[in-house]
């Protein structure tokens, strides 16, 4: 009998070890260790085995089907490998095949540029308001400190609808606006289109954005606006950025001022993006001015404030290197594309 | 406005900078410098010499050789110029020297051009001598220079000296950018001041000196201002024995540094003086002065008046004019007359300088069309005092030159003079709006440098008559923050109550707008506001339209931006087809922009400015890809409940079969179609198009950012699929409206599977497929329930015509 148990291990074991395929190490299993297999018709024959060797026998049957069910394991779980590896060989696709994008659009860089400035002024808690684009003269030049008839409405080429209507020069008609309104303090930002008359070419365009600024309330000093415009200009163009102020007019503010920006291209050792200066000119500024205050109903003696304007396009041209104004508003998808 | 270094340099004698230093220093102080010219770039080793002997080339008839004695040797030079004679002195370049450009005056090279010593035709030339080409400048700046040839110096100029010296080219033009509340730095004398002022050295402008003979001008000429108004100063002397002759050099050298052409010494020693004080003259010839008599007043409405450039001009009764005893010869502030300009042999000249009311001459010149060098001083509205000041040092110029016999006196008519102007000074207010701790006697001092007075007694700053842009307290903090440097002010934040920033409700939905659209693929356009009234005809835009009435704009750039846009769609239009002529596939834009909508027309208020998101998209898209979009979109703002589309939009610049409006809640938000044919070729655009255009007002008031979660449902779904035959005229969207009403709160989800038309169906029907999905939120579905809808949706259905297919 123990003969006969060793050659069936044996041979199942030498069957196992020859086997390629999952199916035929099933056809192992059943064959040995299934209802009709050899293992299980050496127990059914036990009724011939004297009973007092019944239990040997009967180990020596359990030790050969465990030995047997575990080399079948153990084969199983190597030719499983295998096949898994196969798998994966015949898997390998090239990677430098080409992409399937997703197509997503792009934003329009003046886009880009106001939702940079934006983000800083709303940081620092500033509303964003908007405000007609077609305006009453009053708004856009009067309540700003410019009477009727004076040289700065040449100077900015108003389109006009009629006598007390244009399309507005500036978004400071917003600030007015807002003045007006009373509700004091006011830290605001007015994005949005502008009209001048100026004819199309590589620099110039009869309507583009501006954005102006805002604050007033209590002890505002030009020390805080210069150090509000300087946070700006670090936060847009980076940390290194240096700023300088000049002196300038505006009739909306006094002291007024233009602020430059250490060149961003140059870092401010001269290129022809700064024509050599190394400083850009980058938007007008100023406290304002208290007639202004005055014309909008709050006191100069009790509040102090600040203003500030810059031109979006001026800023998007500048700072992503488009050389011609107008490609802004052809719309070109290859141009926005690259936004 | 340009001017010398050296004119400057003569009332501020102490001044030692670099042009770059001037630059730097004076733009910070506001005087802003756009840039300056080296009159001697690349002028080097160049001498003056005496041509001491002139002989023959050997080999070349064109040639001649000089020996030229340069002080302390004597140099062989060759040249062609036609003008050479012996003893003459000449401008010299040396070997390794440098001229500026080439004799025929053409644009200047950047590097100039190197002088090197060689052999002309065989013979040995030390260097060269120049014409004044050479030296970078023109006959226009030095009228003396020969039309061809070389410069030659006056005789007694010395040998061996400077020629870039002597001809007073050592110089650096500035150009300055003046703003335009600081009429008195329009002025070589206003710009002096703030350049002493900046660098800390004393100012010395010009003394004028008292001049004229004994006569008294009372008894030759008589002066009236009728519009004191316009007029509020009028200053008049004369000169007798006018001798014409060119001016000196030092006056034509800063005249010509400024850009002016010296002429004679009269009109030099009137342009002179306007530069140098900011105060336009004019001169009559006194004997064309009819009645010996000067009156100013408003010209006569439909008056014409020829002015000396020979023009016919027509006037109106605000413009004002010069008259004499019979007749206009002048307009005021803007040009003279044809009838009394000033011939070569003028004898005795009146010389006006006024002061006119810079509105008015700025009006006056746009509508005459005239604005001339004086016009446009004038508006910028000059000091009154300054018109005395400056012909008194005319005619001391005049004197000093020779140029005439000054008659003694002045005719001034100046009805009203202006009280000196007080600004209380309250240092610590300044303080307070600068944010700085300045002394004030460091205050005080400033001001004393620019001229401005104090009366200590009173605390007040008194303003002198050229600083009219002086008025309040905040005007003179300018003053301090300047002087004081802009760059010392310190850098701080705002304190006091927080506020808090964002955005406004209509912008968050833009924002969303703009993200829905860029992640179905559409990139942001931006197009013009105005537009040419043809897109109405491009649009097919029926005439008797309401979208026809658009604001107008008076003084348009032409005709292409005359209105204001009603309908959205050319700029998008446009767009595309800009994008579709250039071979650009597959294009998809956005634009948020405004219509303007008039309430009323003409305009009596504002218009109406609605926001519109516009899509367009042409190349792999369809009507229902444009649906999604738009369908994402209200999904993205909150807008969750069912969307309708109406097909019987109206559109006239849609296809007739591919457009709808869109309908949330019963209200027409938007439309969306396909481009009509006959628009698509008026755009030129060779392929479907698609828009969709939102009005943003109307979206948002159904538009919400608040979310809830409802929960994920946890009893499982039923379904039903229906298969329908469907008459012809029956929308897929009214199936779904029963559905929808018909199936209650269990309705999770109804799929269009499938749509068809042709064999096996009857003509005039269609085949249509639903896949109907049902869920309860609180128990799994019995098949009895699910039953009793269906059996309302069939009811329904039925009572449409719609017939389940076998």
């Amino acid at each position: 009998m123990r003969e006969k148990l060793e050659k069936i291990k044996e041979e199942a074991l030498r069957q196992i070890e020859g086997s390629e395929a999952l199916e035929r190490l099933n056809e192992i299993r059943v064959a040995y260790l299934g209802k009709k297999g050899e293992l299980t018709s050496v127990l059914k024959s036990m009724k011939d085995v004297a009973p007092e060797d019944r239990p040997k026998v009967g180990q020596m049957v359990n030790d050969a089907r465990a030995v047997i069910e575990a080399k079948l394991e153990e084969s199983k779980n190597s030719l499983a490998r295998r096949i898994r590896e196969e798998q994966l060989k015949a898997e390998v696709i090239d990677v430098t095949l080409p992409a399937k994008r997703n197509s997503v659009g792009h934003s329009h860089p003046n886009a880009i540029a106001l939702d940079e400035v934006e983000r800083i002024f709303i940081g620092m808690g500033y509303e964003v308001v908007e405000g007609p684009e077609i305006e009453y003269d009053e708004y856009n030049f009067t309540k700003l400190n410019i009477p009727p008839n004076h040289p700065a409405k040449d100077e900015q080429d108003t389109f006009y609808i009629n006598k007390e209507i244009v399309l507005r020069t500036q978004t400071s008609p917003v600030q007015a606006r807002t003045m007006e309104k009373g509700k004091l303090p006011i830290r605001m930002i007015s994005p949005g289109r502008v009209f001048r008359s100026d004819e199309v070419d590589a620099t110039h365009s009869p309507s583009f954005h501006q954005v102006e600024g805002l604050v007033i309330d209590k002890n505002i000093t030009f020390a805080d606006l210069k150090g509000t415009l300087a946070e700006f200009a670090r936060e847009l163009f980076g940390e290194e950025t240096k700023v300088k102020f000049r002196p300038h007019h505006f009739p909306f503010t006094e002291p007024s001022a233009e602020m430059d920006v250490s060149c961003f291209k140059c870092g401010g050792k001269g290129c022809r993006f700064c024509k050599g200066t190394g400083w850009i000119e980058i938007l007008g500024c100023g406290m304002v001015h208290p007639h202004v205050f005055e014309m909008c109903g709050i006191d100069p003696d009790k509040y102090t404030g600040f203003a500030f304007g810059m031109g979006l396009e001026r800023i998007a041209l500048l700072k992503y290197e488009i050389d011609d104004m107008r490609l802004l508003y052809e719309n070109d998808i290859r141009l926005l594309r690259q936004f | 406005m340009n001017t010398a270094l050296s004119w400057i340099k003569a009332y501020v004698p102490d001044l030692e900078v670099t042009a770059q230093e001037y630059t730097d220093a004076m733009t910070l102080t506001g005087t802003k410098v756009e840039g300056y010219e080296r009159l001697d770039k690349n002028l080097e080793k160049i001498v003056v010499g005496q041509i001491e002997k002139i002989e023959r080339h050997p080999d070349a008839d064109k040639l001649v050789v000089c020996q030229v004695n340069i002080g302390h040797k004597v140099i062989q030079i060759v040249t062609g110029a036609p003008n050479v004679q012996e003893g003459q002195k000449v401008p010299v370049v040396l070997d390794g020297g440098k001229v500026a450009g080439g004799h025929d005056g053409g644009p200047l090279p950047e590097e100039g051009i190197l002088i090197k010593k060689g052999k002309l035709r065989g013979v040995e030339s030390d260097g060269m001598m120049c014409s004044i080409e050479e030296l970078g400048s023109s006959r226009d700046m030095y009228p003396k220079a020969p039309e061809e040839g070389i410069y030659i110096f006056p005789e007694d100029t010395p040998i061996g000296a400077d020629a870039v010296e002597v001809l007073g080219l050592h110089d650096v033009v500035f150009e300055y950018e003046i703003t335009s509340n600081r009429v008195d730095c329009y002025s070589v004398v206003g710009i002096a001041r703030e350049a002493a002022a900046t660098f800390d050295k004393p100012f010395v402008p010009p003394v004028i000196k008292a001049t004229g003979n004994t006569e008294d001008i009372h008894d030759y000429l008589k002066v009236s201002v009728e519009d004191t108004d316009l007029c509020p100063r009028y200053c008049a002397r004369m000169v007798k024995n006018i001798k014409l002759a060119p001016s000196p050099e030092w006056m034509q050298r800063r005249l010509a540094a400024s850009g002016i052409r010296p002429i004679n010494n009269i009109v030099d020693i009137t342009n002179y003086v306007m530069e140098e004080y900011g105060q336009p003259m004019h001169a009559y010839d006194f004997e064309l002065i009819a009645g010996h008599e000067i009156v100013v007043k408003r010209a006569k409405e439909g008056d014409t008046f020829q002015t000396l450039d020979g023009q016919e001009r027509k006037l109106d009764g605000d413009v004002l004019m010069i008259h004499d005893g019979e007749r206009e010869v002048g307009i005021a502030g803007i040009m003279g007359g044809e009838n009394s300009k000033i011939t070569d042999d003028v004898k005795t000249m009146v010389f006006e300088a006024a002061c006119f009311d810079g509105t008015n001459i700025r009006l006056s010149a746009k509508r005459i069309g005239l604005r001339t060098e004086a016009s446009g001083k004038f508006e910028k509205g000059l000091d009154p005092e300054n018109a005395e000041t400056a012909i008194n040092r005319a005619c001391q110029l005049i004197e000093e030159l020779g140029a005439g016999e000054v008659v003694g006196g002045i005719l001034d008519v100046y009805p009203q003079k202006k009280d000196q102007r007080r600004i209380p000074f309250d240092p610590e207010k300044i303080n307070q709006l600068l944010g700085t701790q300045i002394g004030e006697a460091e205050m005080l001092g400033y001001f004393k440098k620019l001229d401005l007075g104090f009366d200590e007694a009173a605390r007040e700053v008194l303003v002198p008559s050229f600083r009219q842009d002086l008025e309040r307290l905040a005007d003179i903090a300018e003053e301090v923050a300047r002087f004081f440097g802009y760059d010392n002010i310190p850098t701080t934040l705002p304190s006091g109550e927080a506020t808090m920033g964002g955005l406004s409700y209509k912008l968050q939905v833009e924002q969303t707008a703009r993200e829905t659209a860029q992640c179905c693929g559409f990139s942001q356009s931006m197009t013009y506001s105005f537009e040419s009234p043809k897109a109405f005809d491009k649009l097919r835009i029926p005439v008797e339209s309401d979208l026809r009435k658009a604001v107008e704009i008076l003084n348009p750039l032409g005709e292409d931006f005359s209105i204001m846009r009603t309908v959205p769609l050319n700029g998008m239009l446009t767009s595309l087809a800009t994008n579709y002529s250039r071979r650009n596939k597959e294009v998809r834009l956005y634009e948020l922009a405004n219509v303007y909508l008039p309430k009323s027309l003409p305009l009596t208020e504002l218009p109406d400015e609605r926001m519109q998101f516009v899509l367009g998209a042409y190349g792999n898209m369809d009507f229902f890809v444009m649906k999604g979009v738009v369908e994402e979109f209200f999904d993205k703002a909150g807008m969750k409940r069912k969307v309708h589309y109406d097909p019987q939009a109206g559109k006239e610049y849609l296809h007739p079969g591919r457009q709808a409006n869109i309908v949330y809640e019963g209200q027409v938000v938007g439309y969306l179609g396909e481009i009509h044919p006959d628009v698509a070729d008026n755009y030129k655009i060779g392929e479907k198009t698609y828009v969709a255009v939102l009005d943003m007002p109307s979206v948002q008031r159904f538009t919400t950012f608040e979310r809830k979660y409802e929960g994920i449902a946890k009893y499982p779904t039923m379904s039903r699929d229906i298969s329908m035959v469907v008459p012809k005229n029956i929308l897929v969207g009214q199936i779904e409206d029963v559905i929808v009403q018909r199936s209650g709160k269990i309705l999770e989800s109804c799929q269009l599977f499938d749509i068809y038309e042709g064999a096996q169906i009857l003509s005039g029907y269609k085949s249509v497929a639903y896949s109907i999905t049902f869920r309860a939120k609180d128990h799994t579905l019995e098949d009895k329930e699910v039953n009793a809808v269906m059996e309302k949706i069939l009811h329904g259905l039925r009572q449409m015509g719609i017939e389940l297919r076998a």
